[in-house]
């Protein structure tokens, strides 16, 4: 079946209902054997074993950069192809991605506490996480307040595509202020500078929590279809309604 | 597993990882409920979308 067939809403849902079982354990089976690998790691010879909080530290951050990054993709699909699967996706990753960036937030604050004497400083690369996260507050709200949701969807796609600009800045904060944030670490030209027994686990609770984010998009994209079928459905009933204007 | 001087950091991320994932998890649950349960209500109200009118009513 073509990618085109499937970003038919029907043809979604159908996907949806037999992906989301194996998405969800797959998640699960991911997150055991990670937590497995997290319990296993070695102390790192700084940070000692406050470097656990890197396992989940990390993969909220990427999953809420990524999740931007699929509103992003999603804002061409609204305003070039005009398709509502690509509002439908935009709108289910904003509040999925704000859950993680949120969490990247809080574990980040627990982790700088001990290590640099401080839950927050506004430095380059924490500011730019906290504006993604406003951006994402901001998308959110943006949804709420307009009612018809073509021109939610359009508004919507604009920021996300605006906001966009925002990534590299995370991404290359470290690398063009003075941060007290590390610098890059893992995602580098010159290949990951963590030793193999610390990046195993690392890799594999991304992974997991890759999955699960997919399992989550993939349900509230469900749930969005639904809603709009609903609205679609009550507003059929109002202009049947006897009074109502042809 | 010996967590060192700094454990009530570490338990506390985990702890904040297990509430926001369990949260997202049952928000969109519950929002599929409600969906459902809403859908379910129009038609039994016989409010069908066109394309399912169709369906029922073959030419």
């Amino acid at each position: 079946m073509a990618v085109v067939e499937l970003a038919n809403p029907s043809r979604f849902l159908a996907l949806a209902e037999r992906l989301l079982p194996w998405l969800a354990g797959a998640a699960l089976i991911g997150f055991a054997a990670g937590l497995l690998l997290v319990h296993g790691a070695p102390d790192d010879y700084q940070q000692g074993a406050t470097v656990k909080i890197m396992f989940i530290h990390v993969p909220a951050a990427w999953l809420g950069m990524a999740g931007w990054g699929l509103m992003s993709v999603a804002a061409l699909g609204t305003l070039v192809w005009r398709h509502p699967l690509a509002d439908v996706a935009a709108k289910a990753a904003a509040p999925i991605g704000a859950a993680f960036t949120f969490l990247c937030l809080v574990t980040g604050s627990l982790w700088g506490r001990p290590m640099w004497g401080t839950y927050w400083v506004w430095d380059a690369r924490l500011t730019s996480v906290l504006v993604l996260f406003l951006m994402y507050l901001g998308v959110m709200a943006l949804w709420r307040t307009v009612e018809d949701p073509s021109r939610a969807a359009r508004a919507a796609a604009v920021l996300a595509l605006v906001g966009a600009i925002n990534l590299p800045i995370i991404k290359f904060s470290v690398d063009w202020w003075n941060t007290l944030h590390q610098p890059a670490s893992v995602v580098r030209l010159a290949g990951p500078a963590i030793h193999p027994s610390i990046l195993l686990p690392l890799m594999v609770m991304a992974f997991a929590f890759l999955l699960l984010f997919a399992a989550l998009h993939v349900a509230a994209m469900r749930n969005e279809i639904l809603r709009r079928r609903v609205r679609a459905l009550m507003l059929m009933q109002a202009q049947a309604a006897p009074g109502s204007r042809p | 597993m010996n967590l060192g001087p700094h454990a009530a950091f570490i338990v506390a991320a985990y702890a904040v990882a297990a509430l926001v994932i369990a949260g997202l998890v049952a928000w969109i649950a519950l929002d599929h409920r409600a969906q459902k349960r809403r859908l379910g209500a129009m038609e039994a109200q016989g409010v069908r979308r066109r394309s399912e009118r169709s369906i029922e009513r073959p030419a």
